[in-house]
């Protein structure tokens, strides 16, 4: 492929990836997160297939504590484009009450994972792509771009199937299923630049903006709706502030900047001295969290 | 915008593999800040070495951190101004030759480490066999730790030496060797003042300049992916270019069916295209009305073949060992077909390269082999074009991808023999004897009652005017196989034979009758893959107890009293098939009943 350059290359494969998964898995789904890289991959998804629409429907998992620009920005995108999306929500967890506040450490779990394993139960989904990339953390970086899960949807990260060249084993018993990573190969700068390239639309959260902040933890975040709890030595300021990733508003640290074109954003991004991840609360939940994680079925 | 290299490093834990890269991308400036915290957080956690331990930035999973060893494949990435770079860092210990092989297997460079303190050891040589086999043709020789014998040049010298000597016999289109110390980083992106006598590449100005774009391979190879349909009037055929560049109005050829077309429109994207090159992923769509589907090739050119017998080269990367005779599912390009492993011809010692017999081949074994397919196979040698030459074996029952193959050539029985289109066939003959032929295989423990039920269809369907032929399992060993016994793969073969003498009967238009135990899944499997839609399968399920208590012929008695080895249903097991035409239960129903339900299975058809 040495006449394709870096991005083209990356392209070629995921675009190759999608086209396997739809013509050998029986009922594939994309997992749609709204952010910047789940952009990419539905914008790849509508190549790979044009003239045709994807042939598979889109999953949100809602844990309702989304950023509300998002959720905004994933109706209009689905609307606009026509295509199938479906929203779920974990409802027990929500009729317990379940809060990324007073629940720090099983939220993530019952509204994100066990809300995942329950649609792709309940639709039976066979394979589910996800956005995922190797340069995010160190569990990843092992991770195949075909990965499979037990029935218990649970990851066996000592015993994963070899992957050579790129011919892909799609097969499965009943039951299991298998997440699949098109972006596996991409870094963060390559999903900024192809943004930029193919001109793809993203949440306006990822431009500076004057938005209401306030200080915990060492992050900044969002006061996105009341049901942030403002303590007694936080103060509400609006300050010119922008995501680098987008998450739930309560777990999600944005950074001061006034970079309000793409740009702007590429450059303080590429020449940021903190990888991305340290704006996610929740990975300081332990040295290994991530892998273990994923062992119970988180994307 | 620059390209990207993919490249492999080999070398055991001590050679200081993962502290290469850690210190390369350190260099280059790629960590992060709180990457740099969480490397020096994690070096005094797990304190392996004084100061920073930059392999902590790669060992990624928490089992091999505790144990201090890179189990799995990881990939990293960083950039310099010259080039994009995707590192597969690899364990080297011999029991993890399969995981090497993936590595290699994405990879066009491989940097094998070699400790300056040890010498030239196997393990290297054993590297050099895995990434070559798996295709890589540019290699960077590593010399590490030269810090640790004081930096002395004759040193370096007699280890490159060797290497050279000992790696003639592979397909090299570039080797650089390197004197370098990883945890200090001499000659990593610098050159160093500790060895003024080497004024070579460093190891980061090699891995920007090493070419490894292929001779261009000019023919256009596109397996089908799958067929894209907006709508009635589109018909899009989806694929990877794979080598080649085509146009609007070029005729290309499907393989194997050799059917001609004209391209009428080609889209990659969104746009409409006059020419695609290799690499793109193109929407092909086709003047004149053809019936491919995915698994057929659209090729333009020389180069390209189609075949059903192969001498092929494996890395066993199953736990389950490979056994001949059973079948497997083959996958190269897009296609997928069950596949049969003829014979072993022989094993490769990993470190010597000698060949050694085997009858088996086990888990990070490198053996070559004969297989046969059960349609034809479209493909091109490996070492011409990897594209078609590369396959991948999978356990049908466990999905575990089994093996790595590469293809060297296809047999001379295969190619020599081309399938003769006879101008009396097939269709011809059966209409000659009114009669739809079809093979009625009846599976099932012995004294189920099998041949009970044959026999009295086979007396019904003569009596009414039909040409039929009944193969016993037992008659068949006296002659056909009579120089087979009960182990697996006989037993396997037993029914291979079996079956293809069904399907040249059916051919001549007969309807057979087959009745043999066809005890595993895989037999199974093997029948209907060989036969195709025109087998129906009958389970005579008649239960163990009742069989022991008829006891025809006196076996079970035998096997019971350990007179008769591997005896299915006592010594040896039988696997309920997965699906069957017809479920028969002689204990339940009378021989009557039983050839009616048969006899409408095949009126049915």
């Amino acid at each position: 492929m040495a006449n394709l350059n870096h991005l083209q290359q990356l392209e070629s494969e995921a675009i190759f990836i999608l086209r396997e998964v739809v013509a050998e898995c029986e009922r594939p789904v994309m997992l749609y997160s709204i952010g910047k890289d789940s952009s990419v991959m539905l914008h790849l998804a509508l190549k790979a297939f044009y003239p045709a629409k994807p042939p598979f429907p889109f999953l949100h998992i809602d844990t309702t504590w989304k950023f509300k620009e998002m959720i905004e920005f994933r109706d209009n995108r689905m609307k606009e484009l026509g295509l199938e999306l479906i929203v779920h929500t974990n409802q027990e967890g929500v009729r317990n009450n379940i809060n990324p506040f007073d629940h720090q450490a099983s939220y993530t779990d019952i509204m994100k994972t066990q809300a995942l394993k329950e649609a792709l139960d309940l639709y039976k989904f066979t394979a589910a792509f996800g956005g995922g990339r190797r340069d995010e953390e160190k569990s990843r970086a092992k991770e195949r771009i075909f990965s499979f899960r037990n029935p218990q949807h649970g990851w066996d990260p000592q015993n994963q199937r070899p992957e050579c060249w790129n011919i892909y084993n799609t097969q499965i018993h009943p039951q299991e299923s298998i997440r699949v990573f098109p972006l596996s190969n991409w870094t963060e700068k390559d999903i900024w630049e192809y943004i930029k390239q193919e001109n793809i639309p993203i949440v306006p959260l990822y431009f500076a903006k004057q938005r209401p902040v306030i200080e915990r933890d060492g992050n900044i975040i969002m006061v996105d709706d009341e049901r942030l709890q403002v303590k007694g030595n936080e103060v509400i300021e609006h300050k010119s502030v922008r995501f680098r990733t987008l998450g739930c508003y309560p777990l999600t640290g944005g950074v001061y900047s006034y970079a309000n074109t793409l740009d702007e954003v590429v450059k303080e991004t590429l020449g940021s001295v903190n990888s991305e991840r340290t704006s996610r609360v929740i990975d300081y939940d332990g040295q290994a969290s991530m892998e273990r994680r994923k062992k119970e079925g988180y994307f | 915008m620059h390209d990207v290299l993919k490249f492999i490093t080999c070398g055991s834990v001590d050679d200081g593999k993962s502290t290469l890269i850690g210190h390369l991308l350190y260099d280059t400036k790629k960590l992060y800040a709180d990457q740099v915290q969480r490397l020096e957080l994690d070096s005094r956690v797990i304190n392996r070495t004084q100061g920073l331990d930059y392999s902590l930035l790669l060992d990624g999973l928490s089992a091999e951190r505790e144990q201090g060893i890179t189990i799995d494949v990881a990939y990293r990435y960083f950039n310099t101004d010259a080039r994009n770079f995707i590192v597969a860092d690899t364990p080297g210990h011999i029991q993890y030759t399969r995981n090497m092989a993936v590595g290699a297997s994405f990879a066009d460079c491989a940097i094998l480490l070699v400790d300056a303190t040890l010498g030239l050891l196997e393990q290297t040589k054993r590297h050099t066999r895995i990434c070559s086999l798996m295709g890589i043709k540019h290699f960077i020789l590593a010399v590490n730790k030269m810090d640790l014998v004081s930096y002395k040049e004759d040193i370096y010298n007699k280890i490159i030496q060797q290497y050279l000597e000992f790696s003639q016999e592979f397909p090299m289109n570039s080797l650089v060797c390197i004197p370098l110390s990883a945890t200090i980083g001499d000659n990593l992106s610098v050159l160093s003042s500790n060895m003024p006598w080497y004024q070579g590449s460093t190891l980061l100005h090699a891995l920007e300049t090493v070419d490894v774009s292929q001779t261009s391979f000019e023919t256009v190879i596109c397996p089908i992916q799958r067929v894209n349909r907006p709508h009635a009037k589109y018909r899009g055929f989806q694929g990877q270019l794979l080598s080649g560049t085509l146009h609007v109005n070029d005729v290309i050829t499907l393989y194997p069916s050799l059917v001609k077309a004209t391209v009428d429109a080609i889209h990659v994207g969104f746009e409409n295209r006059e020419f695609a090159t290799q690499g793109e992923n193109v929407d092909i769509q086709f003047k004149e009305h053809v019936d491919a589907s995915r698994g057929q090739v659209i090729v333009k050119g020389d180069g390209v073949k189609s075949a059903t017998q192969f001498q092929a080269t494996l890395l066993w990367m199953d736990d389950q060992p490979l056994e001949v005779g059973k079948v497997y599912t083959l996958k190269c390009g897009t296609r997928s077909v069950s596949a049969n492993i003829m014979s072993i011809k022989h094993k490769i010692d990993i470190q010597t390269s000698a060949h050694l017999s085997a009858k088996m081949l086990e888990k990070n074994d490198i053996g070559v082999v004969t297989l046969s397919v059960t349609h034809p196979l479209v493909f091109t040698p490996f070492d011409k074009f990897k594209g078609l030459g590369s396959f991948i074996l999978i356990d049908r029952l466990s999905h575990m991808t089994s093996c790595a193959g590469i293809i060297h050539y296809d047999l001379y029985r295969s190619s020599n023999i081309h399938p003769q289109s006879l101008s009396v066939d097939a269709s011809l003959r059966a209409q000659l004897k009114a009669q739809k032929p079809m093979t009625i295989w009846f599976l099932g423990l012995s004294g189920s009652g099998k041949s009970t039920i044959a026999n009295a269809l086979d007396r019904r369907l003569y009596q009414e005017g039909f040409h039929t032929m009944l193969l016993d399992g037992d008659n068949v060993r006296l002659g056909l196989n009579e120089n087979l016994g009960f182990t697996t793969s006989d037993r396997h073969e037993n029914i291979r034979r079996v079956a293809h003498v069904c399907k040249l009967m059916n051919d001549a238009g007969l309807i057979v009758f087959a009745s043999l135990i066809t005890p595993s899944h895989e037999d199974q499997y093997l029948v209907e893959s060989i036969l195709g839609e025109n087998v129906k399968i009958v389970y005579v399920s008649t239960p163990l107890e009742e069989c022991i208590r008829r006891d025809v012929k006196g076996l079970y008695q035998k096997a019971i009293d350990q007179k008769i080895p591997h005896f299915t249903g006592i010594s040896a097991p039988f696997d309920v098939p997965h699906r069957a035409h017809a479920t028969i239960d002689t204990s339940l129903v009378t021989i009557e009943d039983a050839v009616e339900i048969v006899y409408k299975l095949i009126k049915d058809k």
